[in-house]
């Protein structure tokens, strides 16, 4: 029998951080910048919350109070995401580099960056511990609600996780609604499809490219906090994340660039991710299950593209600098 | 409103290649500066020491020499391997997962043929089905571009964690021994397949083949109608249907070709050094690839240099982690900055600051 409540919850806490990473990218390339980066950034992020978590946790010795360690993880993630958000709207909307070229550098950067401070936090700082393991941080991160358990198999599906799960999808919907009913989203579509007129239409090309990026980096890396802090239960592996990131950036193509749909999206490549654990099969079978969100996503890219629906393309100008002098 | 901004920027002209190239050794000092003193701040060596164990570590002993050329033999054939499509603009990012397709192409060959056909036979056949894996994992984002414009940015991406996925799998279908999740070195006793070794250098026959591929690279892009034919839909697709070039066709053309050089890598990778196949084994130079294609301008000559730079860091680098008990990521964070410094860069050979003078503001300001 497939075991249906033991599943769910585990493919939602897969989806979390796919779902942060799709959404910041979302709003990314609606500026028409395709930030190759975000798995990078999800990493500093991720490593960012766990300097934080682990400077405080040392200072105090153990008696945490809650709401500092809550805060002081979420600040230096959002801080250490955002610089790497400013730097790749630096080196591609100030100095017009290659958008690919500076993200894979970003990604190169981010994950070295995350693996060289997660292996040598403790013997940077002397710490006298043997593995960075964040418990009480990780106890506040993920949580849940206390009457959750008493719910059955309700609670157990909806209420189990810690707040950063329901963030993620308030941060979704607030993204869609944005980007599809306001002014804002309006103009900000504008400069992703042609920043040509946006630019004629008045707008500000720069600042709207530097916003939705450096907004949607920050998003990013709440991704990488979320796993460390609440699915890893604190503990900080070298590539334990894995290339959830580039997973991320296929969830931004198979929900057409729509925040909304990626919240239940996010939760089948979750379940996708581990549906082989629930299905009995080979060692080897296993690796065969884990290609289906790449599968998916392809086939998803070519359907959208053979219909040419306006509404479901990448922005138009995706991908490209712009400079407006040139034409 | 109508702020006026202090500067103001243009295009430039060509800039001569030696300014250009000052400007490039101007920013790899700079990031040189800064890595040694996020070093220093991040671990308290002295950045010079470090900097001499990074050279000890890429050319110290003649054995670690013959490594760093086998790296940059292999990151430069990728690099080639992407270039055409990047001088048409077509951003194949895929180059890791042709590479590793070919790969496992190559080491089927080996495991399933292994004592069944004479080596030169099975050499043969190797070839032919690396190049052949390659080529189709390249040509299927390339077909869906030429014949609905799929983003082959995204298509070419997703392929590599296809074909990860697929060498992840083999890998445990073929593993030695039962369980132990790798393959091993590959006809160990028989050496069957194991492309031939020049004299006592392991390493050469890469290096050449590399070499020649490299010539033959910068012949076609520039000498030859395909050649010219691919920098005209780079420049303008529109210009190249007006005179006559099927677009499409060159797009599958170029890309069977690309796809085809990523085979050659992966060929090189098993059956030259490896002798075994691995989720790791192209190890990111397939993206690696993408910036010394673009760092050298797309120019075969210039990507030796550019890939000698990474390839130096990056073996530098290890040395470094080895040396001083650091963990080995902290080549990437060099290599990082680096790149950010050569990317910025490019900024001020392509484009100039003309800054405006005061009089002159003022001047504008009450017309």
């Amino acid at each position: 029998m497939f075991d249906l409540v033991g599943f769910i919850p585990r493919a939602v806490m897969q989806g979390i951080p796919l779902l942060f990473g799709a959404t910041g990218e979302t709003l990314t390339e609606k500026s028409g910048n395709l930030n190759l980066g975000i798995p990078g950034i999800m990493y500093v992020g991720g490593i960012s919350g766990v300097i934080g978590a682990f400077l405080y946790e040392q200072s105090c010795g153990g008696n945490v109070v809650p709401a500092l360690a809550l805060l002081i993880p979420l600040l230096s993630c959002l801080a250490g995401s955002l610089l790497m958000g400013l730097l790749y709207c630096f080196l591609t909307v100030t100095l017009r580099a290659n958008q690919n070229v500076t993200g894979l550098a970003m990604t190169t950067f981010g994950v070295g960056f995350g693996n060289f401070f997660g292996g040598s936090l403790i013997k940077l700082s002397g710490a006298d511990v043997p593995s960075i393991a964040l418990s009480a941080t990780s106890a506040v991160f993920s949580r849940s609600l206390g009457f959750a358990e008493k719910l059955g198999w309700f609670g157990q599906i909806f209420l189990s996780y810690g707040f950063l799960a329901y963030t993620a999808v308030a941060i979704a919907l607030i993204a869609a609604f944005i980007l599809k009913r306001t002014r804002l989203g309006l103009h900000l579509r504008a400069v992703g499809e042609s920043p040509a007129t946006a630019d004629a239409a008045g707008l500000n090309i720069a600042r709207y490219k530097y916003g939705a990026t450096c907004v949607g980096s920050m998003v990013a890396g709440l991704g990488g906090l979320y796993y460390v802090m609440d699915y890893a239960c604190g503990v900080w592996s070298n590539n334990a994340f894995g290339d959830r990131g580039w997973l991320a950036i296929a969830l931004v193509i198979f929900t057409v660039w729509r925040p909304n749909v990626s919240v239940l999206a996010s939760i089948l490549f979750g379940g996708l991710y581990i549906l082989y654990l629930f299905i009995p099969s080979g060692m080897a079978d296993k690796e065969l299950y884990k290609m289906l969100p790449y599968i998916v996503t392809i086939i998803v890219l070519i359907i959208s593209s053979v219909r040419s629906k306006k509404e479901n393309q990448p922005p138009q100008s995706l991908g490209l600098a712009y400079f407006r002098e040139e034409r | 409103m109508n702020k006026e901004s202090r500067f103001h920027i243009s295009k430039r002209k060509a800039l001569p290649w030696y300014k250009a190239w000052a400007i490039r050794g101007a920013a790899i000092v700079l990031a040189l500066i800064v890595c040694a003193l996020i070093t220093t701040l991040a671990t308290g060596l002295n950045p010079l020491k470090v900097y001499g164990t990074m050279i000890q570590g890429a050319l110290g002993t003649p054995r670690k020499v013959w490594t760093l050329m086998q790296n940059l033999a292999i990151l430069l054939c990728i690099s080639l391997a992407v270039t055409p499509a990047f001088r048409m603009r077509f951003w194949n990012i895929g180059a890791e997962g042709q590479v590793l397709i070919s790969a496992l192409a190559c080491a089927a060959c080996m495991i399933l043929l292994g004592d069944k056909v004479p080596n030169a036979v099975l050499i043969l056949i190797m070839i032919a089905a690396s190049v052949a894996a390659g080529a189709i994992w390249a040509v299927i984002p390339a077909f869906f571009k030429a014949k609905f414009n799929t983003n082959e940015t995204l298509f070419t991406l997703m392929m590599n964690y296809v074909a990860t996925q697929l060498v992840a799998y083999f890998v445990i279908v073929w593993e030695v021994p039962k369980g132990a999740g790798k393959i091993g070195i590959i006809n160990q006793s028989t050496q069957a397949g194991w492309l031939p070794q020049i004299g006592d250098y392991k390493y050469l026959l890469n290096i050449l083949v590399v070499a020649v591929l490299t010539v033959l690279m910068y012949v076609y892009l520039n000498y030859t109608k395909h050649g010219y034919e691919i920098a005209v839909v780079g420049e303008s697709e529109r210009t190249a249907r007006y005179v006559g070039i099927k677009v499409e066709k060159v797009i599958i053309r170029t890309l069977l070709l690309s796809g085809a050089v990523c085979g050659v890598a992966g060929l090189l990778l098993v059956g030259g050094t490896d002798h075994t196949v691995t989720t790791t084994i192209a190890g990111g130079r397939g993206f690696t690839a993408v910036m010394v294609s673009w760092l050298a301008k797309f120019n075969p000559i210039g990507m030796i240099f550019a890939s000698l730079l990474l390839v130096f860091l990056g073996r530098g680098a290890s040395e470094i982690s080895t040396v001083y008990g650091l963990n080995n990521s902290f080549g990437d964070i060099l290599t990082g900055v680096i790149l950010f410094f050569i990317i910025g860069s490019e900024f001020f050979i392509n484009y100039q600051l003309h800054f405006r003078v005061k009089a002159e503001k003022g001047g504008e300001a009450n017309v």
